[in-house]
């Protein structure tokens, strides 16, 4: 209602017009992912996950009593009693579900329903319909997380009463935004099957598979891998625990859900001053303290910038693939 | 501004080794309905395809009112309303809902908006149901809701790709009405792709046979029949009593006449030149018999169409034939 002058009125000459697709395009999508099943059923299973896990962690906290850190809020999303895990681990699960369940149908189920046709037929560009179901879906995604976290923490800050310090605050933010751009990678994974795929059930398989692999299997293929590699048995396996581990580590970088879970643990964990191996003779000589924020960033920078890039390549292949795509059936 | 609204110049389309659309060169007038007709792969699609800019032609151009389709695809899709074949709207809004968004990526704002829905929803007859979500919308609903949503944009060129899809024969008849009216009233050039063809009869003002990529005919539908009349001759239908064998043999002899049937009905279907009416009905009063029918086919579009596709070599064509040849001797 912003221009309801008389000029309006009047029917507008085409070249006057400004089409403008992505704000209408941007608008449909945040509306229909916050009234679909879908959205509210994630939400649901996030903010269970997060409740469960707070609750282990106070029981964790209050039995540790003071004794480890005193960084408590922290602990809350960290720690993890012995039935539950903890907060951060539930999300490393269960974030990238977040993203699939919001992306798997982005372009095939406009296509099934011939709404594709309609949409590419309007005055807009066409990287308008796909930047914004992304950018939709990182929107979405972002209040998502963030509820449940800030959720977490406020309802833990309520229990423990202990005030975080602004250090926290700094760690639990950065956490979060993380974690955002983690589920982003997926959601642009998601949103690269519903492009190739013309059966959003084929898309959706294909994304949870995985899923699944690299959150669960993707650690026992790379060790298995790297003990063919360099066998840890007899008096050999001395001499190539280090290659082994070495191994071991890069081929599980691969994988961005390990890089996520170091990243998130230093991000979470001050304790925490080094990823990767560790020898005795560079620990010699350190002061036990804790980190700071910004020496834990720049710890864990590169992991940051290839959680960046991995998801806008995934976003940007999806995009490259979408124009070039026929839009014909 | 050029009399020729949409100017298609040795348009192609190749996939791969398959050429879809083959060197088409055609212009449709402003404020025409011109009828593109072709069984289906024929390379209707990909042709309003390629005039909306949303499939690159290998090679020649299109033109509307003037703008390149393939260069700038932005400003053609501005006053260029394009209803494809199995367009649909998103079945969890209404299709108030629907429209509006459609307005909005046109840049209506507002109360202009609201007025220009409303107005199209009265046109086009959906007043009843335009609150209901899409996704409960019968074929022919959406068919309308369809034509209201490429109007939103108020086009000065229509592209409709088989509007008349599975539409029951009521639906159908305002349809076409509609169509027409938006020709006639608003202005509108309208070009319809089909393969189905007594609609396409109705409202069309000019006819082009696409076969196979090609375009093999092209004009009024009168012109297209005199055409083909020149070339093939007149059919008729006659009966007659005493009829059987004395008819055949009777009509078989009169001048002009180049092939005599009997059919099933127990009619005389006649292959004529020229226009020999007179000279059968002399023949057979005459020779005592008394006239009970006579009909002359040819003049349709569906014996157009199937000379065209038989010239074509078209063998879909002869299916086509097949079917509607007992539609006629009823």
């Amino acid at each position: 209602m912003r221009r309801t002058n008389a000029a309006q009125a009047a029917p507008v000459a085409p070249a006057e017009r400004r089409s403008c697709g992505f704000a209408t395009l941007y608008r449909k999508e945040l509306a229909d992912h916050f009234h679909s099943a879908r959205f509210k059923l994630v939400l649901l299973l996030l903010t269970l996950a997060g409740l469960a896990s707070l609750f282990g962690a106070l029981e964790a906290v209050s039995d540790a009593n003071a004794s480890s850190s005193e960084y408590v809020i922290l602990a809350l999303y960290t720690l993890s009693s012995n039935s539950i895990p903890s907060f951060a681990s539930f999300l490393a699960y269960l974030a990238p579900l977040a993203g699939l369940a919001l992306g798997f149908d982005a372009i095939n189920r406009e296509r099934a329903q011939g709404t594709l046709n309609r949409l590419v037929s309007q005055p807009i560009y066409r990287d308008a319909i796909i930047n914004a179901k992304f950018l939709a879906g990182v929107t979405v995604i972002f209040l998502m997380i963030f509820f449940v976290g800030i959720l977490a923490g406020a309802l833990g800050l309520l229990v423990v009463g202990i005030p975080p310090e602004a250090e926290e605050l700094l760690r639990i933010g950065a956490y979060l935004l993380l974690t955002v751009v983690y589920t982003s990678m997926w959601l642009g994974l998601s949103m690269l099957c519903s492009v190739l795929c013309r059966h959003a059930a084929t898309s959706a398989l294909i994304v949870i598979a995985l899923w699944i692999y690299l959150t669960l299997f993707a650690s026992m293929v790379v060790s298995v891998i790297a003990n063919l590699a360099y066998p840890l048995d007899g008096i050999m396996g001395f001499y190539n625990a280090m290659d082994n581990y070495q191994l071991q580590l890069t081929l599980e970088r691969a994988s961005p859900y390990y890089l996520y879970c170091e990243a998130a643990s230093t991000l979470l964990n001050p304790n925490i001053r080094t990823v990767g191996i560790t020898t005795q003779a560079s620990m010699s000589g350190a002061l036990a303290s804790y980190l700071t924020f910004d020496q834990s960033l720049l710890l864990i920078w590169p992991h940051l910038t290839c959680m960046v890039a991995l998801a806008l390549f995934s976003f940007i292949c999806s995009y490259v693939l979408f124009m070039r795509q026929e839009i014909r059936a | 501004m050029a009399d020729n609204v949409i100017e298609m110049e040795g348009l192609t389309k190749r996939y791969g080794a398959i050429t879809a659309v083959d060197n088409l060169t055609l212009s449709v007038r402003r404020g025409e309905v011109f009828g593109l007709l072709g069984p289906n792969g024929a390379g209707k699609t990909t042709t309003t395809l390629m005039l909306l800019g949303l499939t690159d032609p290998t090679a020649g151009s299109a033109r509307i009112a003037g703008v390149d389709c393939t260069r700038s695809p932005l400003r053609v899709k501005r006053f260029v309303g394009y209803l494809a074949d199995n367009m649909g709207f998103y079945p969890e809004m209404t299709g108030r809902e629907n429209l509006r968004m459609t307005g909005r990526m046109n840049g209506l704002h507002g109360e202009a908006l609201e007025r220009r829905i409303d107005g199209l929803i009265e046109r086009v007859g959906i007043a009843e149901a335009v609150d209901r979500r899409t996704g409960t919308y019968s074929k022919g609903m959406k068919q309308r809701l369809g034509i209201a949503d490429i109007l939103m944009k108020d086009p000065d060129v229509l592209i409709m790709d088989e509007p008349t899809n599975g539409i029951d024969p009521e639906g159908m008849r305002e349809l076409t009405a509609l169509i027409r009216q938006l020709a006639e009233e608003d202005g509108k050039t309208i070009l319809i792709s089909s393969h189905q063809l007594h609609q396409i009869q109705q409202i069309c003002d000019r006819v082009g046979i696409f076969v196979s990529g090609r375009l093999i005919a092209c004009g009024g539908i009168s012109d297209l029949a005199r055409q083909l009349e020149q070339e093939n001759g007149l059919r008729y239908e006659i009966g007659a009593t005493p009829g059987g064998e004395a008819l055949l043999q009777a009509l078989g002899g009169v001048e002009g006449v180049e092939e005599a049937a009997l059919q099933e009905d127990g009619l005389v279907s006649l292959r004529t030149r020229g226009d020999p009416s007179d000279a059968i009905v002399r023949t057979l009063l005459d020779r005592g018999f008394t006239l009970t029918h006579l009909h002359q086919s040819s003049t349709d579009l569906d014996e157009i169409y199937a000379k065209y596709f038989e010239r074509a070599g078209e063998s879909d064509a002869q299916d086509k034939r097949g079917a509607s040849r007992p539609r006629r001797a009823r």
